[in-house]
């Protein structure tokens, strides 16, 4: 066979071709832009008119960020060095940030007090670490559950007895259950676990309280709630409002799906009340109407009854996202609960509730990146959240009608939060995935 | 556990209402409700002792009383001697106006940037995934301070454009002047026998209906398929710009004009209208972009491929096999994104825009001084609103929802 070819054909090829590289429409660069941006006629349109509407957007922000004046005290001198400048758009006046940086952080907070307001906000991320990242030690969350009471201190000052007395109902609460517990069975100390703390919050806390103080003060400079203001409001709202409004929605989601005819009227009606209205009119009655419906006589703090309505806002918001978790579970996975013999509470903590919250994380959190956005709502109630400090900088004869900077940088705190939040969520999902 | 029931014994004991699961669920119930009860009641008992103790007892006849404040913007009549009742109703109107602007705009918005973020154009998709990660993560009444902001700082006064060397200029052909006390845009103009243009346009659109129904029809009946489109554009449009044209064109257009130191003619669409529509629209379009693209991704790979396989042409396979799957995951999320808009757009205040909780929640609640009776017609208001769009939406959900057989 060989001999034959060799004699009819003039030439054979015996060793193999070098590889080649793929033709320079079909690899690297100039294939992917064909592919991915000049597919087709109206691919090709819409990349240009988007890259042109790129260079629009970035020729005029770029150099208004960029040639910004850092120096000028004033706005009418930053409009000058600015004009100096020849560009056509002017450029932004970012000393304003420079000079009220610390104003859209802490609000009319005392400056010689803000490193109690660092030191809060530094223990709040050690409290969340154990929250937020499973492989840390476990013990660090008894630290997260005292976190709460610390940070009231370090904020509003006052006497440490005030937290310390707040917890000791918790202690009491539990000393109370465990005792008995062991000699009346589970509902008479559920009960007790209830009763006491109360008893001791409403009655003794607050003589108690005074006479450990007059004993031995323990006192920092109280700092009142009008002072409170700008990312650090916002930060307190919305992380309490986060922390309290998840088991609240998770109580009321229960409460939706329960068989008890009672107990689902009720948070139905809840629910659909409060998804129903805006979060501005639950505001209004926060700051109008809430001192009307507690007993003659009683005040109480602003930021307080702020952070109420924000929790009973989310909350209802929480339970639906947490409802169409529980309804996503398949009913097989009740079944087989009910089938190992688990009680409802049980079966609840250890089978449907952890799966259904899984499913529900995007959710979750989408409800927190909203309750944290919906702080800037106090504004308008007269709260000095970053929205409402700008009307506080603006009547400032000096940056009398300055407007970009301020949102842009109020912009840009609020963007880097929520997108870390979302980013986190990811990251969560991710890791708790147990598809394939 | 012991697998069987000890049986019933004789006689009820106290302790069975609560060991007892068939009477636990009641007792359970009871004191639930007792105690709600007594908590509602506690409440009510205190507002009530409050109100009296000021001296302020509920009643709504305020409502019936001369408001004497003005609104800028309304759309029925009113002046500041009519009631507050009257102020509240044109409140909520306003309220309505810029929630269906809003929604419409979000609709359209969200259609287009979710379907784009979804293309296979880099640039694009990274430009909507820009574009919606900015509006959701920046809260939107910072969108709405700052957009009313864009309007007064950044278009020019109306005197701007007087004079033969003007700094500003009237856009689209000299029928639009956006200055920075708002946007004036040409008026409609009915001369005699305009009515007979616009009855002929409301037949025509009757027209598409009844010859939707009718092509349908034939189509089951003999299987043969009409250009249904360009029919129906062609209903929509020639008769009534023949009859607008027969009858000499009796609609014409009033432009705004620069008078004195403001324009004059054409309508006036207030700075805070629409900037408040602008801003929630293009807030409320990122969520609906997001729902859009998930209803989208939802429908899977296979029913594309499906109707290719059967011979469906690419328009029939997206109208026909790939929206009405989609519709159906879209709808639901879409119908609390109006919910949201809705509510969202109490932040009117924020902007001066005088909507119900501008007015009844606003400035009758300062004059008056009657919070609780303002607070409660302001929610019922708002839960009314919120109730009628979402089972609007939500019989409309069920008209595209699949139906099993």
């Amino acid at each position: 066979m060989s001999d034959t070819h060799a004699q009819t054909v003039a030439y054979v090829r015996d060793t193999m071709l070098p590889e080649q590289a793929p033709p320079s429409t079909a690899a690297g660069p100039i294939k992917w832009m064909r592919d991915n941006l000049f597919s087709s006629v109206l691919n090709t349109v819409l990349t240009l008119l988007s890259v042109y509407f790129l260079w629009l957007v970035l020729s005029l922000v770029l150099p208004w960020v960029w040639y910004g004046s850092w120096t000028a005290t004033s706005l009418k001198e930053c409009r000058e060095v600015v004009a100096d400048l020849g560009l056509a758009h002017g450029a932004a006046c970012w000393s304003v940030i420079g000079e009220r940086y610390l104003q859209l952080i802490y609000g009319f907070y005392p400056a010689e007090l803000y490193w109690r307001a660092n030191l809060a906000f530094v223990l709040m991320i050690v409290a969340l670490a154990p929250v937020l990242y499973p492989n840390l030690p476990r013990k660090i969350l008894w630290f997260s559950a005292l976190y709460p009471f610390i940070a009231f201190w370090l904020l509003w000052g006052g006497t440490l007895w005030t937290p310390v007395v707040a917890v000791a109902g918790f202690v009491l609460g539990y000393f109370a259950f465990e005792a008995l517990y062991r000699l009346a069975g589970s509902l008479v100390g559920v009960i007790a676990a209830i009763l006491v703390p109360v008893i001791w919050w409403l009655l003794l806390a607050g003589p108690v309280a005074n006479g450990l103080a007059s004993v031995l003060p323990l006192t920092i400079e109280t700092v009142e709630s009008a002072k409170f203001g700008g990312f650090m409001l916002s930060i307190i709202i919305g992380v309490t409002g986060i922390a309290l409004s998840l088991p609240l929605g998770i109580l009321l989601a229960l409460g939706r799906q329960s068989d008890l005819m009672i107990v689902k009227a009720i948070c139905v009606g809840f629910i659909e009340f409060i998804r129903g209205v805006p979060l501005i009119t639950l505001l209004f009655v926060a700051s109008t109407l809430l001192n009307y419906f507690l007993p003659p006589g009683t005040t109480f703090d602003i930021i307080l009854r702020v952070i109420i309505m924000v929790t009973l806002f989310a909350s209802a918001y929480m339970a639906e996202v947490v409802r169409g978790g529980l309804a996503a579970l398949p009913t097989g996975q009740y079944e087989a609960a009910d089938a190992l013999g688990l009680d409802y509470w049980k079966a609840t903590r250890l089978i449907t509730m952890p799966q259904a919250l899984k499913i529900s994380i995007p959710g979750i959190v989408s409800t927190f990146i909203g309750l944290f956005k919906d702080t800037t709502l106090v504004s308008i109630i007269g709260l000095l959240d970053p929205i409402g400090l700008t009307n506080t900088i603006r009547a400032d004869s000096n940056w009398n009608g300055i407007v970009w900077e301020l949102y842009g940088f109020i912009a840009l705190m609020f963007f880097i939060f929520c997108f870390g939040m979302s980013r986190y969520s990811m990251y969560l999902e991710r890791k708790l995935k147990t598809g394939h | 556990m012991s697998a069987t029931t000890d049986p019933p014994k004789d006689g009820f004991q106290l302790s069975q209402l609560i060991y007892d699961t068939r009477y636990r669920s009641m007792t359970i119930q009871i004191v639930a409700l007792v105690l709600f009860l007594l908590g509602v009641g506690w409440l009510l008992n205190n507002a009530a002792q409050n109100l009296a103790a000021l001296g302020k007892p509920l009643s709504f006849g305020f409502l019936g009383e001369a408001a004497g404040y003005d609104i800028n913007q309304k759309l029925i009549e009113y002046n500041n001697q009519m009631s507050h009742g009257r102020a509240a109703l044109v409140g909520v109107l306003n309220t309505l106006l810029v929630a269906v602007l809003g929604c419409i705009l979000a609709t359209v918005l969200g259609v287009i940037i979710g379907v784009l973020r979804l293309s296979s154009n880099w640039v694009v998709a990274r430009l909507m995934t820009v574009y919606i990660e900015a509006f959701r993560n920046v809260p939107v009444l910072l969108w709405i301070v700052l957009t009313m902001a864009i309007f007064i700082e950044s278009f020019p006064a109306p005197r701007a454009f007087r004079g033969d060397n003007a700094s500003a200029s009237m856009s689209l052909w000299d029928s639009v002047a956006l200055t920075n006390r708002g946007v004036y845009i040409p008026k409609p103009e009915m001369y005699a026998g305009s009515m007979i243009v616009v009855v002929v346009f409301l037949l025509s659109i009757i027209g598409i209906f009844v010859f939707g129904a009718w092509s349908r029809k034939r189509q089951e009946e003999t299987g043969q398929i009409l250009p249904n489109f360009w029919i129906k554009l062609a209903i929509f449009f020639v008769p009534a710009l023949l009859a607008y044209f027969v009858l000499g064109r009796p609609i014409g257009l009033e432009l705004p004009e620069l008078k004195g130191f403001n324009f004059q003619g054409g309508i006036y669409m207030r700075n805070s209208l629409i900037a408040l529509t602008l801003a929630l629209g293009l807030y409320t379009a990122a969520f609906v972009a997001e729902n859009v693209r998930a209803g989208i991704m939802a429908v899977s790979k296979g029913q594309s491929e499906a109707a290719f396989a059967l011979g469906l042409s690419p328009g029939r396979t997206m109208n026909l096999i790939i929206l009405p799957q989609a519709l159906r995951v879209i709808i639901p999320p879409l119908i609390s994104q109006y919910l949201n808009l809705t509510k969202n757009s109490s932040l009117a205040i924020a902007v001066g825009y005088m909507d119900i909780t501008g007015t009844l929640g606003g400035i009758t609640l300062n004059q008056t001084g009657k919070e609780m009776e303002c607070l409660l017609i302001l929610m019922g208001i708002y839960l009314t609103i919120s109730l009628i769009i979402s089972s609007v939406m939500n019989w409309y959900n069920e008209s595209v929802k699949l139906r099993e057989r």
